[in-house]
């Protein structure tokens, strides 16, 4: 490993594309994730890379669909408001399958909402977002380190697809700051991008980069294509933590900075004699259904602890199937769960 | 151009204008390294129509998305191709922006003063008067207010480096036209800066003539609203 340094969860996720070979960058102004574009701005320049603060988050998305079409790695980021004017060209992108990295570090909602933690764009992420039959795969690191981890990843995971892939953070994560450890030189996936647009050189056909298919047969069959690569996705791609849950008399499901509270609740509550497991979903999509499967005979019940009003809770539900109860406790508007509350409400489900 | 036959209208100017483009890449010796940017409306598969590379855009959204190729590829050549709801309605602020940038890339802009692929609707370019099936009692401008002049509004910007209206209704505005793409396309080859070409064409369909009425129309009606001419980078040497 390389040097270890103390920086803002903002400033990693610049740093790690930038370390991923990302040299094209469209942005616009929102907090709590502004530092990224700040990072950028100032860095670009070094790397012979391109930053634009574009003129609406529209823009912007659509500046990445042009430099994704063109074969470069690519990156866009905002937080809740901005993600959903990005949902026109993520629709558009996912059909012309045009790889690419979205960064929403969340603040809460709906509407301009406020400018603090959340995490209510779940459902957002997860199960579509933009219009049509599409999916994207949904990173939610919990710490500084992970993020930086998985920036990487998502490049990677975007060029092995041709996907595009979002992390989800919070305003929390965005902001805060912790040692990272960089590593000296990044496992960089080297896709062949002989399908973008290059200019043909007079050497090949030339190549089309489209979301339209005006013919029903041959939509079908695309959409056909998109979903095997889902499957496929699915199938490899996807990552959780399961923690200290053998055993458990409460499993917790939580992602992200949410995840990090519960391991603190999980210290406290054995003090009590209280068991409490953490499956912690690090893909949000493709969801960890399995290791739910695997764990849902074992608790008393599970709870499901989240910064929004109950948005993941219900892939949770589907994947523990009835066999256990599962529970709920969350916070809106930008306020935090803490130990104590989330260790009443395990209390209560003991009861 | 490809060996296809294209799906327009008799009578619809879109065919001419793509054929003129075709001649400037070929005689600029450009086509290998030119993409071209189709956008949301009747034009939006002419990229089965254009020989070079291509990028179907979201309505409105051609010049972002050109934005993004051209600085991926600097040493390229990128066109967008637009027609008049997209680009002045909903792409306004993409347009105004990429050109206040001065972006290297060239718009070709399609007028034809109504929606053609949508059925025949109200746009930002329709005349004072002019029946549309949104507009069924003719345009007001104390309903919809007035024709936006595209060209006037955009060569007020310092980014936008050749900036010219062109029409399609006879042989010589036709050939003037050709010469104002070529230049257009040389201004984004000298890296000068943004570069579009207004081409003010017909719509017979949806404005419920014949395509000889349809051209007339062009000269007598249009004209007058859209005044021929450059507007910008006309001493421009390339």
């Amino acid at each position: 490993m390389g040097e270890k340094i103390l920086m803002k969860g903002n400033e990693v996720i610049a740093e790690a594309a930038l370390r991923a070979g990302c040299r094209h960058y469209f942005g616009y102004p929102i907090t709590p994730q502004t530092e990224i574009a700040h990072y950028f701005a100032k860095k670009m320049p070094q790397y012979g890379g391109t930053f634009i603060q574009a003129e609406s988050e529209v823009a912007a998305m659509n500046m990445v669909y042009g430099a994704a079409s063109a074969g470069a790695r690519v990156m866009t980021s905002s937080s809740s408001p901005g993600i959903s004017l990005k949902q026109e060209a993520i629709s558009y992108a996912a059909c012309a399958e045009l790889p690419a990295v979205i960064v929403n570090i969340m603040r809460a909602g709906p509407g301009l909402g406020g400018i603090l933690a959340a995490q209510s764009d779940y459902f957002q992420a997860t199960k579509g977002g933009g219009h049509g039959d599409y999916r994207m795969v949904v990173l939610a690191p919990s710490s500084v380190q992970e993020l930086y981890e998985l920036v990487v990843e998502a490049f990677n995971i975007a060029d092995r697809y041709r996907t595009l892939c979002m992390i989800m953070g919070d305003g929390m994560l965005g902001q805060m700051m912790e040692a990272v450890e960089f590593k000296d030189k990044e496992d960089i996936y080297q896709a062949d991008k002989s399908w973008a647009v290059t200019g043909t050189e007079m050497k090949r056909d030339h190549n089309i980069i489209t979301s339209i298919y005006i013919d029903p047969e041959v939509l079908e069959k695309h959409n056909l294509k998109l979903q095997e690569k889902y499957r496929k996705i699915a199938e490899n791609e996807t990552r959780v933590e399961a923690y200290n849950c053998d055993g458990a008399d409460v499993i917790v499901a939580a992602y992200g900075t949410v995840a990090r509270i519960i391991k603190n609740v999980i210290k406290t509550a054995e003090k009590e004699g209280i068991k409490v497991g953490l499956i912690r979903p690090i893909t949000l999509w493709p969801f960890p259904a399995a290791a739910f499967e695997k764990y849902a005979e074992v608790p008393q019940a599970f709870l499901t602890v989240e910064m929004s009003s109950g948005q993941m809770v219900e892939d949770v539900r589907l994947a523990v199937n009835g066999k256990r109860p599962v529970h709920f406790l969350g916070r809106m508007g930008g306020m935090i769960p803490t130990q104590k509350e989330i260790l009443e409400k395990i209390r209560e489900i003991l009861k | 151009m490809r060996e296809t036959q294209m799906h327009y209208c008799p009578g619809c100017t879109h065919g001419i204008v793509h054929r003129l483009i075709a001649e400037v890449i070929d005689e600029l010796g450009v086509e290998g390294k030119t993409i071209g940017v189709s956008p949301v409306g009747c034009a939006y598969n002419n990229y089965l129509y254009f020989n070079c590379d291509m990028v179907q855009a979201a309505h409105g959204r051609a010049p972002a998305v050109a934005t993004g190729i051209k600085r991926v590829h600097p040493d390229n050549v990128v066109f967008t191709y637009q027609g008049d709801g997209d680009l002045a309605a909903i792409g306004t602020a993409e347009i105004i922006h990429a050109a206040n940038r001065g972006e290297k890339i060239t718009t070709i802009f399609i007028n034809n003063a109504i929606y053609g692929m949508t059925s025949g609707q109200m746009a930002p370019t329709t005349l004072i008067g002019q029946v549309t099936t949104t507009s069924p009692f003719g345009r007001k401008p104390e309903l919809h207010g007035y024709p936006l002049n595209v060209c006037e509004m955009l060569s007020t910007l310092k980014g936008a480096a050749y900036v010219e209206r062109v029409s399609m209704h006879d042989i010589k505005n036709i050939r003037n036209a050709k010469n104002a793409i070529k230049k257009a396309f040389k201004v984004q080859i000298a890296g000068l800066g943004f570069s579009i070409v207004e081409v003010l064409s017909s719509c017979p369909t949806n404005w419920g003539t014949d395509p000889v009425n349809a051209l007339k129309w062009i000269g007598e009606k249009m004209i007058p609203q859209y005044p021929l001419g450059n507007f910008k980078g006309k001493d421009l040497e390339v």
